[in-house]
């Protein structure tokens, strides 16, 4: 391309650096947001996938009463298990000295001399335990950093009925545990609990275990049939109290890193695909204006002898440079955010190491879709360019025609005052562009709703969780199920004001071939600190017989109500019952099976068994209590609702307030692009008709309102659309991020509604006025001499 | 037609100054050289007077009118219009000069599109503190007919005829003509300029019209000759031509 075309592409550039940037803005979003989702899925599974290598991350575990080490070589015979790595795992109370209530600690046998094993340790602080020291500990790091314990601090732990004091001489962290919460829970809560390292033969000791273990892991040869290891390993481990073999998709930790990858995959294509879509429709506006004022020099260029393919080339060449300035920023600040994502992540996931680095192929595809978009957008416009024969484009456009507006024609013209019968023919005028302009203002509106969604749906969540199921001041839980008795010794602790004891019991449920491994839950129906709460806060009643089950859990073993299922249960005598399913609860979380307390201690012929009580406590003496909780060996531990929400409170604020930002910022970006490039051609467009109406005596706020008035009413019609649209993503979030941890609430506050509103309307005011700055500057003179 | 309202020798002599200019200069800054458009200009403007500028391009008839205008400040100089001083106006009083006191059509109409013949005009009366009902002032440029037609449906003149309407449908005191007829063909640019002068005669209000047509002078009450920024002749027409009798 000659080089004065080349100076005239700048000098164009230069000139409409307003909507250069916004447009580059906008690309700089989609980008930023691709690059940063993107980035942050492939680092976290590039880290996970590298970290489970290194630390040789079991394929298959299993946790049994009692197995005896003979067993192993029969175990290791298995086709297709290469390790077998036998434990003991045993969770004990514990007694953090700077924490009032008791905790849990899951201990967890580690060789005396260290050697090479599954699952293996990273230490972080500290060092290894030291043969013969059965004292010695390592501690998690969540456990350490939450509750500030350093190597040198020491601890009580409840091992064999007697509290022993334990030193901490280093802290780790494990593949096992990245995510690392009590079993069971779903939120972690590590002032309460974590994983502690100790010697074999410390827990052989202790736990009356001398050559037998009571959990293994396994790692498979390539190849190999998990399902296979499974059942084989499961019929060795029967007749030992096996609670059933399962592989690395039913792993707590390594679940909940799937989930949350798989939800980064939704949004990493949802969000980028809104801004592309935008950034195609902005380069289209932008390029189409241009052309339409260029048309004359498009025609001497046409008439000098320039090809068709030289001037389309160069219109899409000013499309691609604006787009390639988007790109670098984007990626600049996507590279960014997507590191400050990635580090928030490591709050819940603890790494050893962090695999952040910027992929050339998530720049390569963000660059080709967003070059791609771009020159779909340009590409009308640049057509549009070259098709015209030069002498037709060397007269000027024929001036443009108007028409009644649909209003008048209805009969309402006279309830519209001129201005904005301006304003309405304006956008009739041109229906298409309006249109687009709504769809592109109504994606922000829908992304601002989608990003504070997940507050409502997380607030939802509590609300129903800590406000309407559990109503208790704390649960105290046994380390193994204690008799009737013990109701009454619960009651008798001080400040204990009610308390309802619940029993749980592992078991697998069977419907045909489908089957879940998960818990019973027996309840007492007439409880008022835990109940049956559905997503719409409906409180369902147990009945006296039978399971009522959550939905999730309902439909991954394909029953209805009134179904037989099939319970093998996974402790003490280990029966297997027929129950009939009583219903189904749409609960917002988990996967549980419950059941009336009574019944299910009838069917299990256990009297009055429990594994807990959920208590409520006069405030005045809890401290008593936890003191007193803390030194009853039985105790297992002890759950403060209140404090889990407030650590979670904690969390979710930083890494979802985070996202937040980013979202809004993006989407206040978007709208603010839309509605200054709307406005901007609107000025160029109609900058003649405006100077004339200030020459008549118009004041700049006068035409300001007719400049505007058309981008205000495109952006007060976006703004239902676009809670329209919102309320269709956070639905479409909802499905797709329905795993079985959690199900989101579809529940979008006035809040959400109101707050995306004034964040819009600020956009577009904002715009506006950088537009109305430009008023200042028409030339009123120049318009009166020249035709356009 | 109806009567004058003013008979000829009252014209530009019994009637007030409307505008008084005293030493306007305009000095544009061309990169390196200063250009003058006006130099050290003095003029009045009568009540009910006609007056044509005359010149070639170039010679500061525009920067002139548009300096009466309240669209452009001199350089140095003053403009008083009756008791106001234009020169030191901001720009919220010149914007409510133009509002209240000047009419102004334009050579190439600057007509809202989106807006109808009868709607350019009731932007204006909407805004003007007396006016005329648009209807009257289209039905004074003769376009009764095409009231509610859009800029782009109605010929150049038509469109010409609408700014003028538009121009005196809020009774201004002074009627700022810049080229009228110089995208016009001949014949409709001497209907334009016999509506301009039947406006003038009708209403009295006072009319200046810039053009380079020397032909257009014979109309006046005065002519006002500029060449390179200063006035070189003011003539006196002891009969004023009717429209139709011009030719160019």
């Amino acid at each position: 391309m000659p080089g004065a075309l080349n100076r005239k592409l700048f000098r164009d550039l230069l000139h409409m650096r307003g909507q250069v940037i916004a447009v580059a803005l906008v690309v700089a979003c989609g980008v930023a947001s691709f690059v940063l989702l993107r980035n942050t899925y492939r680092s976290l599974l590039a880290t996970k996938t590298s970290y489970y290598y290194e630390y040789r991350f079991a394929d298959v575990f299993a946790q049994a009463k009692r197995v005896p080490k003979w067993i192993i070589p029969r175990i290791a015979e298995i086709p297709g298990v290469a390790v077998v790595q036998p434990r003991i795992v045993s969770l004990v109370t514990v007694d953090f000295p700077n924490v009032e209530q008791p905790a849990s600690g899951l201990m967890i046998s580690i060789p005396e001399k260290r050697t090479q094993m599954l699952n293996d340790l990273h230490i972080e602080m500290g060092r290894y335990i030291e043969p013969g020291k059965r004292d010695e500990i390592i501690i998690s790091t969540s456990l350490a950093d939450r509750n500030g314990f350093k190597p040198g601090d020491s601890i009580s732990a409840v091992i064999n009925g007697k509290w022993t004091r334990l030193q901490i001489v280093g802290t780790a962290l494990s593949p096992e545990y990245i995510y690392e919460i009590r079993p069971g829970d779903l939120f972690p809560d590590n002032k309460h609990f974590g994983v502690i390292w100790i010697s074999i033969e410390a827990l052989e000791s202790a736990f009356n275990m001398e050559g037998a273990f009571n959990d293994l892991t396994i790692s498979l040869s390539p190849g190999a049939n998990e399902q296979k290891v499974i059942t084989m390993l499961d019929a060795i481990l029967k007749e030992y109290g096996g609670l059933g073999a399962y592989g690395r998709a039913d792993q707590t930790s390594n679940y909940f890193i799937v989930n949350e990858l798989a939800e980064l995959q939704v949004s990493g294509t949802i969000i980028p695909a809104i801004f592309l879509g935008v950034t195609a429709f902005l380069i289209h506006l932008v390029l189409s204006r241009l052309v339409r004022t260029q048309r004359d020099q498009i025609a001497v260029l046409k008439a000098f002898g320039f090809s068709n393919s030289t001037i389309g080339w160069h219109f899409l060449k000013l499309a691609l440079l604006v787009v390639s300035g988007g790109i670098a920023l984007g990626t600049l600040v996507g590279w960014y955010f997507g590191l400050q994502l990635t580090e928030l992540y490591t709050e819940f996931f603890r790494f050893p190491l962090l695999e952040y680095d910027m992929s050339g192929q998530v720049l390569l595809i963000a660059s080709l879709i967003t070059f791609g978009a771009a020159s779909i957008g340009a590409l009308s416009a640049v057509n549009k360019a070259v098709s015209l024969p030069p002498a037709e484009a060397m007269r000027p456009e024929a001036p443009a025609s108007f028409q009644a507006s649909l209003l008048e024609r209805l009969g309402l013209q006279r309830f519209l005052p001129l201005s904005i019968r301006i304003i309405v023919r304006n956008l009739e005028r041109n229906v298409v562009k309006a249109v687009l302009t709504i769809f592109g203002i109504s994606l922000s509106v829908a992304l601002l709703i989608v990003g504070f969604y997940f507050f409502d749906a997380i607030d939802q969540i509590i609300q129903i969780q800590f406000k309407t199921v559990f109503r208790e001041d704390a649960t105290v839980f046994f380390n193994e199920p204690r008799p009737a008795r013990t109701r009454y010794e619960i009651m008798s602790l001080p400040g204990v004001i009610k308390s309802e004891p619940y029993r749980i019991v592992p078991a697998r449920l069977r419907n045909g071939h489908r089957s879940r491994r998960t818990a019973l839950l027996g309840i007492d129906p007439n409880g008022e600190l835990q109940r049956l709460v559905d997503k719409d806060f409906n409180i369902y009643r147990l009945p006296p017989d039978g399971l009522i089950l959550t939905t999730t859990l309902g439909e991954s073993l394909g029953v209805r109500p009134g179904d037989i299922l099939t319970v093998e249960v996974l402790e003490g005598e280990r029966p297997v019952l027929q129950i009939p399913v009583a219903d189904l609860v749409n609960e917002v979380l988990g996967m549980s099976a419950y059941m009336s307390l009574q019944s299910l201690n009838r069917l299990l012929q256990e009297g009055g068994t429990i594994s807990g009580a959920r208590l409520m406590v006069d405030d005045a003496q809890a401290s008593k209590l936890y003191g007193q909780l803390k030194l009853t060996p039985g105790v297992g531990g002890v759950l403060i609702p209140g404090s889990i929400l407030e650590n979670f409170n904690e969390t979710l604020a930083r890494t979802m307030g985070t996202s937040t930002a980013v979202i809004v910022l993006f989407a206040a970006i978007i709208a603010f692009g839309m509605v200054y490039n709307g406005a901007r051609i609107s000025l160029s467009e109609r900058g003649r008709e405006l100077a004339s109406l200030r020459v008549l005596g118009f004041t700049k706020r006068e035409i300001s309102v007719m400049l505007l008035g058309e981008q205000a009413i495109l952006t007060l019609l976006a703004v239902p659309t676009g809670y329209l649209l919102g309320f269709g993503l956070c639905y479409l979030l909802t499905t797709s991020i329905d795993t079985e941890m959690i199900r989101l609430p579809l529940v979008i506050s006035g809040k959400t509604y109101a707050l995306t509103f004034l964040i819009i309307v600020c956009a577009a005011i904002l715009s506006g006025l950088l537009v109305t700055w430009r008023l200042r500057s028409l030339d009123l003179i120049e318009v009166l001499k020249t035709r356009e | 037609m109806n009567q004058p309202i003013l008979n000829e020798s009252q014209i530009g002599r019994t009637g007030e100054v409307v505008f008084r200019a005293r030493g306007l200069s305009k000095v544009y800054r061309l990169g390196e050289v200063d250009v003058y458009a006006l130099r050290s200009v003095d003029l009045d403007l009568y009540e009910g007077e006609f007056v044509v500028l005359l010149g070639p391009s170039g010679s500061g008839k525009s920067t002139l009118l548009n300096i009466l205008g309240g669209l452009d400040a001199p350089t140095s100089g003053e403009v008083i219009f009756r008791d106001h001083n234009l020169i030191q106006a901001d720009d919220r009083e010149l914007t409510q000069f133009r509002r209240e006191h000047v009419g102004f059509v334009f050579q190439f109409y600057n007509l809202i599109p989106s807006l109808t013949a009868l709607e350019n005009v009731e932007l204006v009366t909407e805004i003007a503190k007396n006016p005329l009902s648009p209807q009257k002032a289209l039905e004074m440029v003769n376009l009764s007919e095409r009231l509610h037609h859009f800029p782009a449906q109605l010929s150049g003149g038509e469109q010409q005829r609408v700014a003028i309407a538009r121009a005196i449908a809020k009774r201004p005191d002074v009627l700022l003509c810049d080229e009228p007829t110089g995208a016009l063909d001949y014949p409709t640019g001497k209907l334009v300029l016999e509506v301009l002068q039947q406006v003038n005669q009708e209403l009295g209000t006072t009319t200046a019209v810039i053009t380079h047509n020397a032909a257009i002078a014979g109309m006046a009450d005065r002519v006002i000759r500029l060449r390179s920024g200063q006035i070189i002749e003011i003539h006196r027409n002891e009969t004023r031509l009717a429209p139709a009798d011009l030719s160019w």
